[in-house]
């Protein structure tokens, strides 16, 4: 049984509408919920509009295909926890970067598009290798994102001298194989087309091995990109305007997102990505540090917070490492119930993912209206008694606006220290993702407060029960 | 190491310089603390409170002096004080340096260490042991409470059934720490409220208290590096005069706080200026003790001038709270000269070193001067402003310059497309439109998501862009042995899971937020 082909193209337009609808719906929490509901849909009517089209042979294999992946899905995102999340989402670019290698190569060897002659043909062709070639990028750099997420890759930036100009001659061998690859007659192109994806894959790894674990929101939502053009591309190869149109709207969503994090770092979108290390600052004399770092125990900071109104938290990749968002959303409620004010504050960089701190707080069932961005909660820091930083370091960094030698000069930060109070919660005094030294903890008004995020906030919440 | 508390003899000081939470402070810094009987009692802290607390009571002054080795104080030592002290004693105190040489020499012939606790240099780190802030915060929001109560009306403006009742207006002259303090208290109260001070500088720190910044025609800035006004020119002090006048014909709460540190205090509200005031006005002069900034002031005195303004030159200290403030500050300063535990006096610290005003016999008055500053780099700033003229002309040129790029950059697109379509075939270009338009969607689109929400929207387009499964849907064939089925099963395999998993994982995650 097969539909005809307006019917499949009426099909695959109702199922763009959807997903547009889908990415739509996330504009807020209470419609995103829909939003998944219609991209769920959207993707049945567009998998069942294509088997059931003219020309698809192989139901059994499909189906079986489908089948255990869907079983592998399922597990994989079952068993996922929440502050692996950014693992996760690397791996499955990987799996569509994957996917557009293999449906590019397919299509070169595909015996209908060499029926194709003069201008589409060369345009096919093109297609197939531009489509590999973003493809095999986002399939290696997705990969090496994830083993640095993950820890399994060092997550310090690994780059050289002449890594930009090794790039550049990479990319331009691959300018020439694709002349060579174009002009090859049949599929006598393979061998080039080969060549090329080695070198592809090998220009994403050294690409997201020069970034470093700081930027890695940046990377993946540069990944979640190219993984969108990479099914734009496929679609071009094969004519289908459902992936070319799907393929816009994921490449153009992920572009954005990086577009945003690079701005809430106040960096270029090309100094991360090219891996120019810290572009900002003058470079001059750094602002001298003035004063020196106290530290409080935790019963003197449970007393603090017992004295205080008005209490914000401002998490960072420190809580997630110590999974401390639970026993914080304990203290929290504790906090509430005594008629204080208790918010969290969150910057746009926080985490490893964009809006990574959200779903963790989510996780742990913090109501989303108590979460507030940075933006929101900045100008209430004069009234604020105290501010807890747990696990952040360069989010909250004065030197952001008042010291221009700095590398994160003019970065939008959380203004911790207009608060009352400052306590920051850390391991140690070491320095944060840029490197920078954070004058914050040399204020007056902030306390140092040492140990493991999780075990101090339990140690507190003992504190402000007894 | 044993600190001592002694009673303050001054019948006009109700505090004392420790109270039963910061005796057990200084027993966490590792002192024993005795503390001579009834010193609190004016604080209201009684013995019984302080015995809880862990200090030992003692009987005699002479006990606290003789066996402690370091005294904590409030006022400075009168003569026969400083006759019970031992030698090498550490004694934190107020001093007045300034004012009192004699005290001082005393103080060194005893060889008494003694720290003038009004003479810890007014920078960042030393805020926490700034005496003068933390007591002129409380005389500040006290001298609104004494002005109101001497006033007699309400503060705050209310229209009843009865009529309509004006909102008082107060003048706060001078915006130091007691200024501003003032200007809070008296704006929560609901009164008008304005502020005159030398430096430009703080007009925004009166604004943000909610109270307007008068000021004078003259241009001429009060600001100096130690954070305290300089003298003004003449032609300056003419203007203000005038100021005063006219705003003592309307205000009825005048607060003076202007002081200069060793000096009488300045004479700002002069006799005709106190004549031109309603009956019924209240003058609050928080420099009392140091001469008065209202020429007719009387220290330690309350009084009704004939024209009917009472003039108050004396006020409560909330002892108890002042108490605390002050023991706190000590506290600081303790924990600063390295607790019991590694005690020393080092004299190379910059707080230390000028505060410490006799040591080892010596007398260290006056100390090194130390440049603060209460604005970062403000003399460093002086980078000529574009005038009106150059920021026109400038934006003018910014216009241009982005019409033109603007026209040069849709020439290329122009160009770019023509060339396409000259050359691709037609279902090119129809796909290239598609395309093109399902960019432009996608970007509007992602602008409204949530910030909170780019987790979940990152999982979302991950799991449509397995929508490439397509691709292998279209590949797979009959024939699983030929190498394009199977590269078509492995996409179709990992595509799948890409979707499954991110659909499944964004839902996970959804689940989770709650209002």
């Amino acid at each position: 049984m097969f539909i005809a082909k307006e019917i499949q193209t009426a099909a695959y337009l109702f199922a763009s509408i959807l997903f547009i609808l889908s990415l739509g719906g996330l504009s807020s929490q209470e419609s995103a919920k829909r939003g998944v509901f219609y991209g769920i849909i959207g993707m049945i009517v567009a998998i069942i509009a294509t088997v059931l089209g003219q020309g698809v042979a192989g139901h059994v294999y499909i189906i079986s295909a489908i089948a255990v992946a869907s079983v592998i899905g399922l597990l994989l995102a079952r068993k996922v926890e929440m502050t692996s999340m950014p693992q996760l989402v690397a791996i499955l670019h990987s799996f569509v970067g994957l996917a557009a290698v293999l449906v590019g190569f397919g299509s070169y060897l595909d015996p209908k598009s060499h029926e194709l002659t003069g201008a589409a043909h060369s345009i096919h062709l093109v297609e197939v290798f531009v489509g590999i070639f973003i493809g095999a990028i986002t399939f290696t750099g997705s990969i090496i994102a994830w083993g640095k997420l993950d820890g399994k890759v060092p997550s310090k930036p690994w780059a050289f001298k002449g890594l930009q100009t090794m790039n550049l001659v990479l990319l331009a061998a691959c300018t020439v194989l694709g002349v060579l690859f174009c002009n090859a007659e049949g599929t006598g192109g393979m061998l080039f087309l080969l060549i090329m994806t080695a070198i592809a894959s090998f220009i994403g790894v050294v690409l997201v091995m020069a970034i470093g674990g700081g930027d890695m929101p940046v990377v993946v939502s540069m990944l979640n990109s190219y993984s969108g053009w990479a099914a734009s591309a496929a679609g071009f190869m094969l004519g289908n305007d459902l992936l070319i149109v799907t393929g816009a709207l994921v490449g153009s969503s992920g572009a954005i997102l990086s577009m945003h994090m690079c701005h809430a770092m106040n960096r270029s979108f090309f100094s991360v990505i090219f891996a120019n290390g810290s572009g900002n600052g003058s470079g001059g004399e750094k602002k001298a540090i003035e004063g020196e770092v106290t530290a409080l125990n935790h019963e003197e900071v449970a007393a603090l917070l017992k004295e205080a109104k008005s209490v914000v938290i401002v998490p960072g990749y420190g809580m997630a490492v110590a999974k401390a968002q639970y026993p914080i959303y304990d203290m929290v409620q504790t906090l509430r119930k005594e008629g204080k004010n208790v918010r969290f504050a969150i910057h746009p960089v926080a985490g490893r993912l964009p809006g990574h701190m959200n779903v963790l707080l989510a996780e742990a069932n913090v109501p989303y209206d108590i979460v507030l961005e940075m933006d929101e909660i900045n100008d209430d820091m004069p009234d604020t008694d105290v501010v807890m930083v747990i696990g952040a370091n360069d989010v909250v960094n004065p030197s952001a606006q008042d010291d221009p030698a700095s590398s994160i000069y003019g970065m939008p930060v959380i203004e911790a220290w207009k608060a009352e109070k400052v306590i920051i919660m850390k391991r140690s005094m070491s320095a944060g993702y840029s490197g920078e030294d954070n004058p914050l903890f040399y204020k007056p008004n902030s306390e140092m407060l040492y140990g493991d995020a999780k075990a101090s906030v339990e140690k507190l919440m003992s504190f402000l029960k007894a | 190491m044993k600190v001592g508390i002694p009673a303050e003899i001054s019948p006009n000081e109700l505090r004392v310089a420790a109270t039963p939470k910061t005796v057990k402070r200084l027993q966490k810094q590792g002192f024993e603390v005795q503390i001579q009987k009834g010193a609190g009692l004016k604080a209201n802290f009684s013995d019984k409170e302080f015995e809880e607390a862990g200090a030992k009571i003692v009987n005699s002054a002479a006990d606290i002096y003789g066996g402690s080795d370091i005294v904590l104080k409030v006022k400075e030592p009168s003569t026969e004080e400083v006759a019970m002290m031992k030698e090498g004693l550490v004694m934190l105190s107020y001093l007045w340096p300034a004012q009192n040489q004699d005290l001082l020499k005393k103080l060194a012939d005893k060889k008494v260490n003694a720290v003038a606790m009004d003479a810890i240099p007014r920078i960042s780190r030393a805020q926490k042991m700034d005496v003068l802030s933390s007591m002129a915060n409380i005389a500040g929001y006290r001298a609104v409470i004494e002005g109101s109560y001497h006033f007699g009306r309400f503060l705050n403006g209310q229209i009843t059934a009865a009529g309509k009742v004006e909102p008082a207006k107060v003048l706060v002259i001078g915006a130091g720490v007691a200024g501003l303090a003032a200007l809070g208290a008296a704006n929560s109260l609901g009164a008008i409220v304005r502020a005159f001070d030398t430096r430009k500088e703080v007009a925004e720190q009166i604004q943000s208290m909610g109270a307007t910044f008068l000021t004078v025609e003259i241009n001429e800035d009060g600001a100096t590096s130690s954070g305290y006004s300089k003298e003004m020119s003449k032609e300056f002090i003419e203007a203000e005069m005038k100021l005063f006048l006219e705003q003592a014909k309307e205000v009825d709460i005048v607060i003076t706080t202007a002081q200069i540190p060793g000096k009488p205090a300045p004479k700002l509200w002069l006799d005709y200026h106190v004549a031109a005031m309603k009956p019924g006005s209240v003058i609050v002069d928080l420099a009392a003790s140091t001469g008065g900034n209202c020429a007719l002031t009387k220290n330690g005195e309350v009084f009704t001038t004939d024209n009917g303004v009472t003039i108050v030159g004396k006020l409560n200290q909330l002892p108890s709270q002042a108490s605390q403030l002050y023991g706190n500050n000590l506290c600081h300063l303790l924990d600063d000269m390295g607790k019991a535990e590694k005690w020393k006096i080092d004299m190379e610290d910059a707080v230390v070193s000028r505060a410490m005003v006799t040591y080892d016999g010596k007398i260290n008055w006056p100390p090194q001067p130390l440049p603060v500053s209460p604005t970062a780099g403000g003399n460093v700033k002086k980078v000529a402003a574009p005038t009106a003229e150059e920021e026109k002309l400038s934006a003018e040129a910014k216009a241009k310059k982005a019409t033109t790029s603007m026209i040069i950059s849709l020439l290329v697109v122009g160009g770019l497309l023509f060339l396409v379509g000259k050359f691709a075939p037609p279902e090119f270009i129809q796909h290239f439109t598609v395309f093109i338009l399902a960019v432009f969607v996608g970007w509007q689109l992602i602008s409204n998501v949530a910030h909170s929400l780019h987790t979940p929207l990152m999982a979302v387009t991950n799991a449509i862009s397995g929508i490439i499964v397509v691709g292998g849907l279209l590949q797979t064939t009959d024939d699983i042995s030929s190498p394009m089925t199977i590269l078509a099963f492995i996409a179709i395999l990992v595509a799948s899971i890409n979707i499954v998993g991110g659909f499944f994982v964004t839902h996970r995650m959804l689940k989770m937020f709650k209002k």
